[in-house]
């Protein structure tokens, strides 16, 4: 007897024991506690940089008034607790301080830069699912248990070798070869429609090939599993197997991991971003860091934290919503 | 000899009671059966009692005195159900067996030692240098026999160690239990969701259902008279017990 | 070791190898040999493209790209290095934080690695690295710390997948402390997965590294990683490319190379043999003497499946095996056929192979093989489909994993009934409800909506079996119904068995490794040895009939509840055959009590007695001497299950 197997969940009553009411609830208690470890991190960034950040921030010509005044008016020479519930107030407000270097409301700041950024992550991450699924599924029923070895070498080694090429590298590449040899697509802004090529491409096509990967060793799991010889046993026609029984479970299997390959394709827009001078969040951070501009760095990184999360969330409600079992689990 | 007691044990996951205030002593020198379905809370018992799980109420005593959980000595020990996953596949056989044995010794002794003790379990002890992979599922069965008798144990506790074995072999098992509970005197506390294997090696026999002991009592006198209703659902589960 | 060298057997895996190690030698030798010449300033022969003198052009400062690239080998491969080291170490105290701590810290540690790991690394790295501060340092911290919790949540998950095992437990009862289990136990177990996981990461920790610095957050002038150069060589894409292109291919080759190395050795570890089983050859003449099977004649009116000769065959390592090796039997209506034998005698597959549902590997043929006289032999057509969908129902062992944990169970029902019935969706489920009734699962309704996982085993397999009715079956394959139930359900399960049996004259196939439930529900049975029958007897004469010594073992061994318990149980020495290596003559010879110079010389032939019973051996029948087993014959007998 495994111990699991006797541990059966406690009885419950009222709305609380509906299965969806208690995944939501769970759920969301996770998602703030994740909030709460973005928001405390970003806000203890800015204290744990050694040596004074406004100085370091305004340089070391500015005289030492300005340098004072300055760290007064963000409040950092009050205790720490004080700095902190000030802060967190400030956030509930959508007050997110203003930038050392140009003196603008980084609320401001974000408001301009985030839809490019925006833009350039939804349209990578439609691309990279709407490659992966199809590659990986079809990939799958080839190189199902005893079938298609040389298939399968052929496109685990290519994907492989895809999926490990960073972002940058990528557009690098294409760059070279799109924009500066063959001058077919512009390389920089997001002027025009063209200018949207290279980006999402570049962003999409590494984590395309690590889920296709992913998607295809899940199917094959899947087709060897024991309800996918009921259903063949059921007679019914092979495309019905592959795709009602099989692909639901593979995707959920697939998502699990898919969650952490699909944030790691929006974080991947900081780099793409500095490619292609693209005026998003990305290039502004990258700016921001070297120009020691802490206020509005640590604005970014709650905002890419946030959108992190959400994918995260996003992900695990289209697994529920696959397969009723994970709901149980760990939420 | 020793005596194995279990006073008003209770044993819980989260909310869930898995072993509810169960009290059952294992006599010196004799072998108790402990039947019930799966989830019954066999195991969790079995693992209770060698320290695997925290009690939540009650006492396990051995002749009197609380089970000792830390430190070297342990006089009571286990024999898990799958003979695959119960030796760490990267030692050989004789170094799993030496592990359980007390420290001390020179290198020769301990040999000597593990040599008994394969000698015991009717293995080859030339075969102590052999690792798991190389033993067929009767054989790491007895080896995990030798391991657990290595610790000089007063007290066996067996989980299902039957059950993953092929009908073929589970009698070469069943053969052994008996032979070395008679040969060392040994208690044994022999868990099975099999009457007829209780029935043949178990003078006490006890009925796990949801958590509690329902009936237990001598094996002849349970399977005879059954007084529990659950007792006699099983007794009429068994296979070949009547026919359509 | 063994495995190591498959890693070269392959080309991807002898490329990556060598690739790594040429980055692992340049990393030395490079700085060594060619510093002056990457250093070397030419203000007059600035930003030059490639050429006879610089390979690879020059940079703004007229310095060689490509020596440029060739000597920051060794500073990409140590910062990588480092920062793998970092991520590395903290990775693995966090993960084995919760076995080292136990339940409650370990769970703490748990939650926070999981939420740092739904971070992606690229950010953390940037968190790090505004707190490090820009420069090579800043950033060795920045990469190894973002990629410690990636690493921690791989080893908790390696560390916890061993930690559940007996052997831990084991250890932990015969009083081995935590940490000492940790190294002796946990560790090694997991440090193969562990090591090629710390190469893929390097690989990553260099490609991360390049990333920071593309930025201008990593090394800085008048230091110089492949990461600097492209940084500095991305401005001058257009005056020489190969500023940026030559620290970029390197960038690649040395990621790629250590990536490829890691995932060669992951899979030559977890796939074993590399280089794969070969096609299937037509099948060597040795498997194709069968013993001997006589003809019965035509088969009868009432024969609802009719099975000669049926053998099925797989490709292995070392040529085609042949697990089935010639079964013949037939089942008439309303009739119940037990099939009993030890795990592996090819109880399985032949219910497979009569189902048409071998995997496509494998290869079944037989002389005949119908189902209500429509050969199953042919080649896959509607019709069959349509004969195989309706008149034969499949219940299988475990059904906890066979159905489809994301379809309700209604739906699961109803899915053959629309597709063979030609029901509507609404019909279909009526009926789907109304079978679930039929198999006395109550408050159908409500269950046709529920999940798989919402029904208890017992509850499963009688859905299961509800499944199979839902067309008109003739006969009922189930395979081990029984073996992971609990008993009690188990009998329900047999009960049920026998109700739809009776009601509908249904034929039933059951197949069991125990001889009691075979015993109790079936008329005849089939005993398999090898992938054989051995003996075909009527389940009445099991315990006092039976001719063949196997079958006599094998209802000896199993106590019952008459057993007498002052005996010793018998046992059946040795092992089962292994199909990939039949011995000549009787496959049993080398465990059977009666076994003399013939059976080891010639297979016996299963011979049709005058009653009807079947049976192969050449002393059938013949009594055998109680054994009186001592220690010496133990040892004897390790030695042949040892071989
Ligand atoms: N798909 C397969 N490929 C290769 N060998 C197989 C396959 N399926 C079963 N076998 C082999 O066939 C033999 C008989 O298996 P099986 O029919 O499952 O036996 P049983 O049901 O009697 O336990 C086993 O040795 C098993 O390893
Ligand atoms: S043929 Fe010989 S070896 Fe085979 S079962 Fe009969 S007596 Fe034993
Ligand atoms: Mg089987």
């Amino acid at each position: 007897m495994s111990l699991a197997s006797s541990v059966a969940p406690a009885p419950r009553v009222g709305v609380l024991s509906h299965p969806w009411v208690r995944f939501g609830v769970r759920r969301l208690g996770r998602l703030l506690v994740s909030l709460w470890v973005l928001v405390t991190a970003s806000f203890l960034m800015i204290h744990l940089i050694p040596g004074d950040a406004v100085r370091a921030a305004l340089g070391p010509t500015a005289p030492p008034e300005l340098v004072a005044s300055t760290r007064a008016d963000m409040g950092l020479d009050d205790p720490l607790l004080v700095q902190y519930l000030h802060y967190l107030q400030n956030l509930l407000h959508g007050d997110l301080g203003t930038s050392l270097i140009s003196r603008l409301p980084v609320s401001d700041i974000i408001a301009q830069r985030l839809p490019a950024t925006l833009e350039l992550a939804v349209l990578g991450f439609l691309l990279a699912v709407a490659i992966a699924v199809p590659v990986g599924v079809t990939m799958g029923v080839l190189t199902r248990r005893g079938h298609g070895r040389r298939t399968e070498l052929a496109f685990t080694t290519t994907s492989v070798v895809v999926g490990i090429i960073p972002d940058f590298l990528v557009a690098v590449g294409l760059v070279y070869v799109f924009g500066v040899s063959l001058g077919w697509l512009p390389v920089a802004g997001n002027d025009t429609a063209s200018a949207y090529v290279m980006p999402v491409v570049a962003l999409a096509i590494g984590p395309a090939a690590i889920l296709a990967r992913i998607l295809r060793v899940e199917m094959v799991a899947v087709l060897g599993a024991d309800f996918v010889r009921t259903a063949r046993a059921k007679r019914i026609p092979n495309r019905s197997v592959y795709l009602r029984h099989a692909l639901p479970n593979a995707l959920t299997a697939t998502l699990t991991l898919g969650g952490l390959i699909l944030s790691a394709l929006v974080a991947g827009t900081v780099l793409v971003e500095n490619v292609f001078a693209w005026p998003g969040l990305g290039s502004t951070i990258v700016s921001s860091i070297l120009n020691k501009d802490y206020q509005v760095v640590q604005a970014i990184v709650i905002v890419y934290g946030v959108g992190v999360l959400v994918i995260n969330t996003l992900v695990d409600v289209a697994l529920a919503l696959l397969d009723p079992r994970s709901m149980i689990k760990e939420g | 000899m020793s005596e194995l007691r279990f006073e008003d044990v209770t044993v819980r996951y989260g909310h869930y009671t898995a072993v509810d205030q169960v009290s059952l002593t294992v006599p010196a020198g004799q072998i108790v059966g402990l039947v019930g379905e799966s989830g019954s809370g066999k195991s969790t018992l079995a693992r209770a009692a060698v320290g695997l799980v925290p009690l939540d109420a009650g006492r396990i005593l051995l002749d009197g005195e609380p089970v000792p959980t830390r430190g070297r000595r342990r006089p009571l020990q286990m024999v898990f159900q799958d003979p695959y996953s119960s030796l760490d596949p990267r030692m050989t056989i004789g170094e799993s067996i030496s592990e359980a044995m007390a420290p001390g010794g020179s290198r020769a002794e301990r040999r000597a030692e593990v040599g008994r003790l394969l000698e015991l379990v009717h293995l080859d002890p030339a075969r102590a240098g052999a690792r798991p992979s190389e033993l067929s599922g009767g054989q790491r069965q007895r080896v995990a026999l030798a391991r657990a008798l290595g610790g000089r144990p007063s007290v066996v506790v067996a989980d299902e160690i039957t059950s993953a074995l092929d009908v073929s072999i589970q009698g070469a098992v069943l053969n052994l239990v008996r032979e070395l509970q008679r040969e060392l005197g040994l208690s044994m506390l022999f868990i099975s969701h099999n009457l007829a294997v209780v029935r043949y090696v178990a003078t006490h026999v006890a009925v796990m259902h949801q958590g509690r002991i329902v009936e237990q009592g001598p094996t002849a006198q349970v399977l005879a008279e059954p007084d529990h209703d659950y007792t006699r659902a099983l007794l009429a589960a068994v296979p070949g017990k009547r026919s359509l | 070791m063994r495995r190591l060298m498959g890693v070269l057997r392959t080309p991807l895996g002898l490329t990556a190898t060598v690739l790594s190690l040429g980055v692992l030698v340049l990393a030395v030798v490079a700085p060594i040999l060619w510093t002056d010449d990457a250093e070397a300033v030419d203000t007059s022969n600035i930003l030059a493209p490639p050429s006879s003198e610089h390979w690879a052009g020059t940079d703004n400062l007229g310095r060689d790209i490509l020596y440029r690239t060739l000597v920051a080998t060794r500073l990409s491969v140590e910062l990588a290095l480092a920062a793998t080291l970092i991520a590395v170490t903290v990775g693995l105290l966090l993960g084995t934080a919760a076995f080292v701590l136990g339940r409650r810290p370990g769970r703490l540690v748990g939650a926070g690695i999981n939420i740092a790991v739904a971070f992606p690394g690229i950010l953390l790295a940037l968190f790090f690295a505004v707190i490090f501060g820009v420069g090579a340092t800043g950033a060795v911290l920045a990469i190894g710390l973002a990629g410690a919790p990636a690493f921690g949540r791989l080893t908790q998950t390696l560390v916890a997948s061993v930690a559940a095992r007996d052997y831990v437990a084991a250890a932990s009862v015969a009083g081995v402390g935590r940490l000492r289990s940790l190294f002796r136990h946990v560790l090694p177990n997991i440090s193969e997965p562990l090591v090629v996981n710390a190469t893929i990461s390097a690989g990553g920790a260099l490609l991360a590294f390049a990333g920071l610095s593309f930025l201008g957050l990593g090394v800085q002038q008048p230091q110089y990683d492949w990461g600097r150069l492209l940084f500095d060589g991305i401005s001058s894409l257009y005056v020489n490319p190969w500023a940026a292109l030559a620290p970029g291919i390197a960038v690649i080759i040395a990621g790629l190379a250590f990536n490829l190395f890691g995932e060669s050795v992951a899979k030559a570890f977890g796939v074993g043999v590399v280089g794969g089983i070969p096609e299937l050859p037509s099948v060597a003449a040795h498997l194709d003497d069968v013993a001997p099977v006589e003809d019965a004649g035509h088969a009868p009116e009432d024969v609802v499946l009719d099975v000669r000769d049926l053998r099925v065959t797989f490709p292995g390592p070392n040529g085609p095996i042949r697990p089935v090796r010639g079964v013949s039997f037939a089942v008439r209506r309303g009739e119940a056929i037990g099939v009993v034998g030890e795990s592996g005698s090819g109880k399985s597959l032949t219910a497979l192979a009569i189902s048409r549902l071998v995997d496509d590997s494998g290869r079944v043929e037989a002389d005949r093989l119908e189902l209500l006289g429509s050969d199953l032999r042919a080649a896959d057509t509607k019709a069959q489909r349509q004969l195989l969908g309706t008149s034969l129902a499949m219940v299988f062992q475990d059904p906890m994993t066979s159905f489809n944990p994301t379809q309700r169970m209604g739906g699961q029902l109803a899915e053959s009934a629309r597709h063979h019935q030609g029901l509507s969706r609404k019909d279909a489920l009526a009926r789907a409800v109304d079978r679930l009734r039929a198999v006395r699962i109550s408050d159908p309704e409500t269950r046709a909506h529920q999940y798989p996982h919402e029904f208890s085993g017992g509850m499963r397999q009688r859905a299961m079996i509800g499944m199979g009715l839902m067309g008109s079956p003739a006969l009922i394959v189930a395979d081990e119904p029984t073996t992971a139930l609990d008993v009690t359900v188990q009998q329900q399960v047999l009960d049920l068995l026998a109700d739809i049996r009776a009601a509908d004259d249904v034929a039933l196939l059951l197949i069991s490794h125990d001889v009691s439930v075979v015993g109790e529900v079936c008329d005849r049975v089939l005993v398999m040895y090898a992938g054989r029958i051995v003996e075909d007897l009527p389940a009445a004469g099991l315990e006092s009939a039976a001719r063949h010594p196997y079958t006599r073992a094998l209802v000896a061994a199993v106590p019952d509840m008459a057993t007498d318990i002052d005996q010793p149980l018998a046992v059946i020495p040795g092992r089962p055959v292994d199909p990939s290596d039949v011995p000549a003559g009787c496959a049993y010879a080398a465990r059977c009590p009666l076994a003399s110079a013939r059976c080891r010389a010639e297979d016996p032939p299963l011979v049709t007695e005058p009653d009807g019973s079947r049976v192969a051996c050449w002393h059938a029948g013949e009594p055998i001497a109680i054994e009186i087993r001592d220690r010496e014959l133990d040892h004897e007998l390790e030695e042949v299950e040892a071989s």
